[in-house]
């Protein structure tokens, strides 16, 4: 990284190409897989991606394949570091052991953020996020 | 464009980006773009036993537009030659 990278979006993800990422999505999904493309939108192209859930110190793995994200939809791109990746203090647990708790949470967390957002628009002027032309 | 150059500036520069999501990442600057996406390595995540799944990334690009507030050091800000700038570009437009 010590060339200079042209102030462009592209010259900020070409070192992602082919790289294991993980992409938080603003709905609060985090999915894993392999960078093959993207678009100055950030609209991002993963292979071999899996959805994982994270609950407390457990985590399980859902395959989705080939996803085409809309770069509306991210929040961030994250290079996975492989060898940090297995010093991870996390246990992994099958998805089905997981995933009632993690839906319970889901909704409970979605709740929470939908009155929270509802009362900072009603009693401090916020605007409402996920709304026409906030996406480019 | 402006604020696009002043993040030009600033690159390898340590910065805390407060996300939308109200996540607070501390990085270094590698990379801005015109959409205001920033680019930031040796990434270091405030209350990361909140997110785990942060763990094992080092660098990350965040999308400009679920940036809330982008935390910069006070030294490396010159606020005259931001203010003069500011008030040339007001003055060009229409």
């Amino acid at each position: 990284m010590e060339s200079l990278i042209p102030f462009t979006t592209s010259g900020a993800l070409v070192d992602c190409v082919d790289k294991k990422v993980l992409v938080v999505l603003r709905d609060g999904r985090k999915l894993i897989g392999v960078l093959r493309s993207y678009d100055q939108f950030a609209n991002l192209v993963l292979e071999n991606t899996f959805e994982r859930k994270h609950l407390a110190r457990y985590y399980a793995d859902q395959g989705i394949g080939v996803m085409i994200i809309r770069g509306e939809n991210v929040v961030l791109l994250g290079e996975i570091d492989l060898d940090a990746e297995d010093e991870v203090p996390l246990e992994q647990v099958p998805l089905e052991q997981l995933d009632p708790a993690y839906k319970r949470e889901a909704e409970f967390r979605k709740k929470r953020e939908t009155d929270k957002s509802q009362v900072l628009f009603e009693g401090l002027g916020f605007s409402k996020e996920g709304g026409e032309g906030d996406g480019y | 464009m402006l604020i696009f150059s002043v993040f030009k500036t600033l690159t390898d520069q340590t910065v805390t980006v407060e996300l939308k999501n109200d996540l607070c990442i501390t990085g270094v600057l590698k990379s801005v773009d015109q959409y205001l996406n920033i680019r930031l390595d040796a990434i270091k995540v405030q209350n990361a036993d909140q997110h785990p799944h942060m763990m094992a990334v080092r660098n990350c690009f965040i999308r400009g537009s679920v940036v809330r507030y982008v935390q910069l050091p006070a030294s490396a800000m010159d606020t005259q030659l931001l203010e003069d700038a500011t008030r040339r570009e007001s003055g060009k437009k229409i």
